[in-house]
């Protein structure tokens, strides 16, 4: 995850949209751009999408709700994500999603304190499970203690 | 100087590979000892990550699974000559677990820095392009059809057909979509690839191009694989820089370029005709077939879809000649399949091998059995809408046709296993609520279905007219197969009746004892 992000303007929006390659110049790869910059995809930013590739607001909506990775609100500054599939359940990753949710007090899905709890569904670990990625680091052969250093060493890193 | 291999692979650093190459690097440098620090590829031995390599002269030997503190007490030992250690392996291409396999698409993954172009052509690289480029089209795509590789995305289709209605096809304008969007549980070969030898997809891609007349590729990588991603885009880098990607490629004055895209968090854009709306830009809905994407895919035009393992095997099949591929493997299935051995296993990993191992063997000899060192109860063969095989049906041949017949099926070659203390209702339950979570929405068993089938599955579990809705899931279940537009929707029920039709007691505890 990028730590600095700038802050939302039309005119910056416009100068990075304009700025995209001709063959790049389509919706999603065009919300992606807006949330690498911004972290985020305001909904301002939404007409000013649809005015640059010439599609309908109603269009560019439609993907940005679509996807699980594009953001309708600012991130936090821990993202941590919980792989939930079947070959990190075949060794533990329920139990240690219920033991961050107790340790943590927040169900997955939820933001507590700047660390964002999420479920994701494979992160290609499968070997190494239960695997879990904080911050976009990923970590193998995960217990609440692994993973919770790893929280901490990214909040050190942002203190 | 002594040469020293240190993975790079996301798997390996998930679990310390960086700080192991930090500390030989720091420790070295201490004690005034000149060392080189290769970061090469995942040799595929998961469970002896991070593995550190020495380069000796009786071969490479192994270390692992090494960690930092190990490192200072691993030079004291004379590891740097290959001495012996209690974690050391010996030599790492004689150890058995790799000695037995048959790598064909993994041959370089693990060996060579994955960005260095020149060991990738001292081992044999651009070989495949070389040839392709003093070919013509048709003695390409006859000897795709010849070697008998098959899709390894999970649908089996002949490559070389393929190949041969793009080719055929009349368009100005024509793609390859390499589908790298590896969204199963339980896999992970397209992930080491791309990240253990990136060149290899790229050089497979270049032949398809020239074979069915195409300028332009795109590889749709899933956003879980950041890693994957920057290696990928770093080799074309380096491919267009070498002259064999570009405007001219290799000075023939054909035109390949290749185009890397991040997806966005969508497992159905794994799916090839969602794959294509997506790399449109646009929501990942499935389309409708007819028409094929080989006619009409990307932008309405003729379009070769491919995984990464199906692209990565076309290279040493153009190099070698097809008959060396096709004299591997069983029946239809033909050349090696790249299992991934994953969940809860001794040893997980790669394993690629000829078609007909059987599961027992992939289980057993190379898996070692459960890591928890409990009963075997399960298998799921194909990812997450694959079958749940019983810990009896090991001895199944795992290739395409005879996992069908056995009411499975082998998708991308991932195999999942579980211990006794898995609850198959609840396996059941999940696969229904993956479905609802990433079903595209585009048809109604598959969006519906779903939510459905999660609420009849909570009843039956909970005790509520159980046997009617009993009858009620397999109704359910027959809708989503026969009516789903993709194997999304259509496929969601295999997990889900063949736990039912493996294990019925987890569907039949008294609702108080259920987990």
């Amino acid at each position: 995850m990028v730590t600095s992000h700038q802050a939302w303007s039309v005119e910056a929006a416009t100068v990075i949209l304009q700025a995209m390659p001709a063959e790049e110049r389509l919706m999603l790869p065009a919300l992606q751009r807006i949330q690498a910059v911004f972290g985020w995809v305001p909904d301002e930013s939404v007409p000013v999408i649809a005015r640059e590739l010439n599609v309908s607001r109603a269009e560019v909506v439609g993907v940005l709700t679509y996807y699980h990775d594009l953001r309708q609100s600012p991130p936090p500054p821990v993202a941590v994500q919980v792989c939930v599939s079947e070959a990190c359940q075949a060794v533990g990753a329920r139990p240690l999603a219920a033991s961050l949710e107790a340790v943590y007090g927040v169900p997955l899905g939820e933001t507590r304190d700047g660390v964002e709890f999420a479920k994701v569904y494979c992160l290609g670990n499968c070997a190494l499970g239960p695997a879990a990625m904080v911050n976009g680091r990923l970590l193998g052969r995960c217990d609440v203690e692994r993973v919770g250093a790893a929280i901490a060493q990214a909040q050190s890193v942002l203190a | 100087m002594t040469r020293i291999y240190v993975p790079r692979d996301s798997a390996a650093r998930s679990v310390g590979a960086d700080e192991v190459a930090r500390a030989v690097e720091n420790e070295c440098g201490v004690r005034g000892i000149n060392v080189e620090i290769v970061r090469n590829g995942s040799r595929g031995l998961l469970w002896l990550e991070p593995l550190v390599e020495v380069e000796t002269s009786r071969g490479r030997m192994g270390y692992g699974p090494v960690t930092p503190g190990d490192v200072p007490g691993l030079i004291d030992g004379g590891f740097l000559e290959g001495a012996h250690h209690e974690l050391a392996l010996g030599v790492v291409d004689d150890i058995p677990w790799l000695a037995r396999q048959q790598r064909v698409s993994f041959a370089r993954v693990g060996i060579i820095d994955p960005l260095d172009l020149d060991a990738y052509r001292a081992t044999g690289g651009l070989r495949g392009l070389q040839r392709a480029l003093q070919e013509s089209a048709e003695e390409i795509v006859g000897d795709v059809l010849a070697s008998g590789l098959r899709g390894r995305g999970g649908a089996g289709f002949p490559a070389g057909i393929k190949w041969r209605t793009v080719l055929e096809a009349e368009s100005l304008d024509k793609y390859i979509c390499c589908n790298a969007d590896e969204g199963d549980s339980g896999t992970f070969a397209d992930r080491m690839l791309m990240e253990g030898d990136p060149f290899t997809l790229l050089e497979g891609m270049a032949i398809a191009g020239v074979a069915v007349g195409a300028t332009r590729g795109l590889i749709y990588v899933r956003s879980e694989y950041p890693d994957a991603i920057a290696t990928l885009r770093t080799a074309v880098d380096i491919a267009r820089v070498d002259g064999w990607l570009g405007v001219d490629v290799m000075g023939t004055g054909r035109t390949f370029d290749i185009r890397v895209v991040e997806g966005a968090g969508s497992y159905v854009c794994g799916e090839e005709t969602a794959m294509l709306e997506s790399l449109e830009g646009k929501r990942g809905m499935v389309r409708p077939k007819p028409p094929i994407p080989a006619l009409k895919g990307l932008f309405g035009q003729p379009t070769l879809v491919h995984n990464v393992l199906t692209l990565s095997a076309v290279p040493s099949i153009i190099a070698d000649g097809p008959g060396d591929y096709q004299a591997l493997g069983v029946d239809r299935s033909r050349g090696t399949q790249v299992f991934q051995l994953a969940g809860n296993l001794a040893r997980g990993g790669i394993v690629e091998i000829a078609f007909g191992v059987t599961l027992r063997e992939l289980i057993e000899d190379f898996g070692g059995g459960t890591l928890s060192g409990r009963p075997l109860r399960a298998v799921q063969v194909g990812g997450p809408l694959g079958a749940y095989l019983p810990a009896e049906a090991l001895d199944v041949s795992m290739d395409y046709e005879a996992l069908a017949d056995s009411g499975g099926l082998l998708g991308h070659g991932g195999v999942v296993a579980f211990d006794d203390s898995i609850d198959m209702a609840t396996q059941a339950r999940f696969a229904m609520e993956f479905c609802a979570v990433e079903s595209c929405g585009k048809c109604t068993p598959c969006r519906i279905g779903s939510t459905r089938g999660i609420e009849v599955i909570d009843k039956i579990t909970a005790g509520v007219d159980r046997e009617l809705n009993l009858v009620l899931l397999e109704d359910l279940c027959a809708t989503m197969t026969d009516g789903s537009l993709c194997a999304m929707g259509g496929l969601t029920p295999l997990p889900v009746l063949s736990a039912l039709a493996h294990f019925p007691e987890d569907f039949h505890r008294p609702p108080e004892v259920t987990p």
